[in-house]
């Protein structure tokens, strides 16, 4: 049994060390690592911060940043910032979208409902190149899953921008970030104190802006993460239970052969 | 195949029986006579049915959200993951069981090289266990296509572009695989017909696999032949049902550990990044089963040698059983061919880790040794070391391990190998 | 082992029962989702509702928007075909229902466009009944209060949830 295990834990332990490798050009730093309340085993996402993170995006990030794969029913759902039904549909009835044709033909815009889809800043990906020097904003709902490090990942880059190192040469509209891949970015720094006004009353240091955008960034990315971790912690205490059964009914019936030898 | 003639006892089952012998065939599953001595290792093929119908079932469930097209498809995995009930727990099951799939492949495979499973008279089991195993990289590969991040675009294209190394026909051949001049929305949508095609091909095989084991029977730790039935054999049900089905749990924890708490951690981070034909990822890495192919493929500078190498690292498998002339089946017997085992084992790790590293320098250099090692062990090693080895005394029956000693109860119970070597002196 | 086993035959019993009854009800978890996946998805049932624009719609005309992928019949009713709904006396219909328990106003109809005999949709202005619908399909007669008159289906043309959101829009659902 022990062997078994070992034996099992070492493959997967060779199989992930030979994965997940990361690589990047330029200066490598170690992420700023966070403590997320969504990391452990039963992690759960911190209700205020995706709130808070919701607030950060809809004021800084999505002028330039789409969330295409997220609905505005989503921020009422369970797991995610869990505004009541009125806050969402109140959220969502701010934003314009275009529906149609309508009986004339012509397509009409009309407030947004908890169907509908992020509203997005830009027609389109060139658009959106267009609009940022040729850079193109990535869609954020899956971001956190898109890149190697993760959530602190996001974090670092958010609060990483410094002054380049001496005789490195940036372009126009080109930034120094320690930790982006290259340490090349073409997104402004964008945070600084008091940038958005929390209603709780949270003071919006960038680090907290930082960590409340990535928490909600981390549940756009991963909306059942809460449900998944309770079936998961479900799951395994009863595959745990049904596999001492088995072990033992096994012991009973191999015995039928041990006694005849 | 089983030494008695089963008649079913009610009248109904024996009219029935005559017209089709489903119940003597049922019969014959559950009485089928099973070394007794079988260890943990021998439990893989129970958990490779599971991992196989498991993948089937999801699949399916999948294809019915899922939408292969290339504008719609990343977004209906997202459909998948966000909206669909239980979506996210059939995806990430789906994605994480063939990595699953893989870790037990491997370990089936590396149990039939260990004990010689693949050794007259298993040479057919083990060709068609060989095929199965190249069906399911290409059924790995095309599935990975699916989703349409940055990865199964980029995989899609470095894969399909290894056929481009054929001289003369071989651009033709790329763009009849593709259906255009580059991956794009006919690659995916033959690549998702296919992806739902070979798993039935596979299990087909696994049939024809399982047929094949069951005329000779299954080989044991100790590697001798074995009458049937005998005090060497238990039937396989509940005896060896009850053993698999303890093994397939412990699997299964390992597996839901995956699925709820790192169910991306196997993946690749671009591949929730749209595809996207201008950028090509910095690194293209294929899924971790599939490195040590890569491995080779890299280490040698030729295009055509390099695809030639990868296929025949395959291909030595499929020959096997005519390569390694030793008669001892099981490497408890064979001290010099067990430390050659490891070292093969070693060399595919590191090839494996070597397939995941940039192909420069250092690196470059360990995956050629680590190559050529692959190629002499099969071709150059076991042909001889079959003639020259001096193999350790093979007992005559599991009960009776030593030549002319007594029954040994403990053997039995075949705790593990160790067990064996010592009492065996 | 094999002294427990004489002395308690029945435990073995209980364990291998307890296994069986144990992994019955794993494998039934387990099922569930593969089930429940196909049933409609979050983003069907967010899609719940629909508002229609009733300004342009004349007295005696009707019209048929989609709603949960179904047609829905809105019908501008004449003074006239209301009367002949209200007037009809309860005990000929197959399926009695007052028509002003099936209109929430009752110059307007709003009705499932799904004939309740085998799911065709039935035209409008059309078989026995003025200002009423007839099905193609198998032939049956509804009113202009959309209940069955003639023909094999057992009920009225079903009525959804809606509500007047103004004077000029409906909301279905």
């Amino acid at each position: 049994m022990k062997k078994l295990l070992k034996i099992y834990l070492t493959t997967i332990f060779l199989t992930l060390s030979t994965h997940n490798i990361t690589y990047s050009a330029g200066e490598n730093y170690p992420l700023l690592k966070q403590d997320w309340s969504f990391k452990s085993f039963f992690g759960t996402f911190d209700r205020a911060s995706l709130q808070r993170g919701y607030q950060v995006y809809t004021e800084v990030c999505a002028s330039c940043h789409s969330l295409k794969y997220v609905s505005y029913r989503n921020l009422a759902e369970k797991g995610g910032p869990e505004f009541s039904i009125e806050q969402a549909k109140a959220i969502a009835s701010n934003f314009e979208v275009t529906d149609g044709p309508n009986n004339d033909g012509e397509m009409f815009t009309r407030p947004a409902k908890l169907s509908d889809k992020f509203v997005m800043p830009y027609a389109n990906d060139q658009e959106a190149k267009l609009s940022n020097g040729g850079a193109y904003p990535p869609d954020m709902s899956v971001l956190v899953k898109a890149r190697a490090g993760g959530a602190d990942y996001i974090y670092s880059v958010i609060l990483g921008y410094e002054d380049p190192p001496e005789g490195m040469k940036l372009d126009d509209g080109v930034y120094y970030n320690k930790y982006m891949y290259g340490n090349k970015i073409k997104m402004p720094p964008q945070l600084y104190d008091d940038l958005v006004t929390y209603a709780d009353g949270t003071p919006a240091t960038p680090e907290q802006m930082a960590k409340d955008i990535t928490t909600f960034l981390a549940w756009t990315a991963e909306p059942k993460l809460e449900e998944r971790h309770k079936f998961g912690f479900r799951a395994i205490i009863y595959l745990v239970i049904l596999t001492i059964l088995v072990y033992f009914s096994m012991k009973r019936i191999w015995s039928r052969i041990e006694t005849k030898v | 195949m089983s030494s008695h003639e089963y008649t079913p006892s009610s009248k109904f089952g024996k009219w029935f029986n005559d017209r089709l012998p489903l119940l003597t065939l049922a019969n014959h599953l559950t009485d089928y006579p099973t070394p007794k001595n079988l260890n943990y290792w021998w439990t893989f093929g129970g958990i490779l049915t599971f991992c196989l119908i498991t993948q089937i079932i999801t699949g399916l469930v999948l294809a019915m959200h899922y939408i292969a097209h290339a504008d719609l498809a990343f977004g209906s995995v997202e459909h998948i993951m966000r909206d669909v009930n239980y979506g996210w727990l059939i995806r990430y099951v789906h994605a994480n069981g063939a990595s699953m799939f893989f870790l037990a492949v491997y370990i089936h495979i590396f149990r039939a090289l260990y004990y010689g499973s693949y050794k007259s008279p298993r040479e057919i089991i083990w060709i068609i266990g060989m095929l199965i195993y190249f069906l399911m990289m290409a059924t790995a590969f095309l599935g990975y296509v699916l989703p349409w991040g940055q990865m199964s675009f980029w995989g899609a294209t470095v894969i399909t572009n290894l056929f481009s190394a054929i001289p003369l026909v071989g651009e033709s051949i790329t763009h009849w695989l593709w259906g255009g001049y580059s991956v794009d929305n006919p690659t995916l949508t033959r690549f998702f017909s296919l992806h739902y095609l070979f798993p039935f091909l596979i299990l087909g095989l696994v049939i024809l696999h399982i047929w094949a084991l069951h005329v000779p029977g299954n080989n044991n730790p100790i590697g001798i032949d074995i009458k049937k039935p005998s005090n060497d054999t238990v039937p396989f049900h509940p005896y060896i049902v009850i053993k698999d089905i303890f093994a397939l749990l412990i699997f299964l924890i390992i597996f839901a550990f995956f699925v709820f708490f790192s169910p991306n951690i196997l993946g690749h981070s671009d591949n929730y990044i749209e595809a996207n034909p201008l950028v090509t990822p910095a690194h293209i890495v294929p899924e971790w089963y599939l490195l040590p192919f890569y491995a080779i493929l890299r280490s040698i500078p030729d295009k055509l040698l390099g695809v030639i190498a990868m296929f025949a690292a395959i291909f030595v498998l499929v020959i096997l059983p005519w390569l390694d002339t030793s008669k001892v089946r099981s490497a408890l017997f064979r001290p010099i061919y067990k430390q050659f085992y490891w070292f093969l084992v070693a060399d595919v790790l590191i090839l494996g880790y070597m397939g995941a590293m940039p192909a420069e320098g250092v690196y470059l250099l360990i995956a050629r040794v680590a190559t050529a090692y692959y190629f002499i062990h099969f071709l150059v090693i076991l042909p001889i070391l079959g003639r020259k080895e001096r193999t350790l005394n093979v007992p005559l029956s599991i009960t009776e391990p030593v030549l002319g000693g007594m029954p040994n109860p403990s053997m039995a119970k075949a705790k593990g190998d160790k067990v064996k070597i010592n009492s065996l002196g | 082992m094999s002294d427990s086993e004489k002395k308690k035959p029945n435990r073995r019993d209980f364990i291998l029962t307890a296994t069986t009854a144990a992994g019955a009800v794993g494998v039934g978890a387990a099922v569930w989702p593969l089930i429940d996946q196909m049933n409609p998805d979050a983003s069907v049932k967010a899609l719940a509702s629909t508002e229609v624009d009733i300004s342009s719609v004349q007295p005696g005309q009707s019209i048929t928007v989609l709603w949960r992928g179904k047609p829905v019949f809105i019908k501008h009713r004449t003074p006239e075909e209301i009367e002949e709904a209200r007037k009809v006396d309860l005990k000929e219909l197959k399926h009695p229902e007052k028509d002003e328990d099936r209109a929430k106003k009752p110059e307007w109809l709003v009705t499932l466009g799904i004939c309740t005999h085998l799911g065709c949709v039935p035209l409008t202005n059309k078989g026995d009944y003025e200002g009423g619908w007839f099905c193609p399909c198998h032939g049956s007669h509804y009113d202009t209060s959309g209940r069955i008159r003639s023909g094999p289906a057992p009920t009225n043309l079903e009525i959804p949830e809606y509500t007047f959101v103004d004077i000029n829009t409906i909301k279905i659902g």
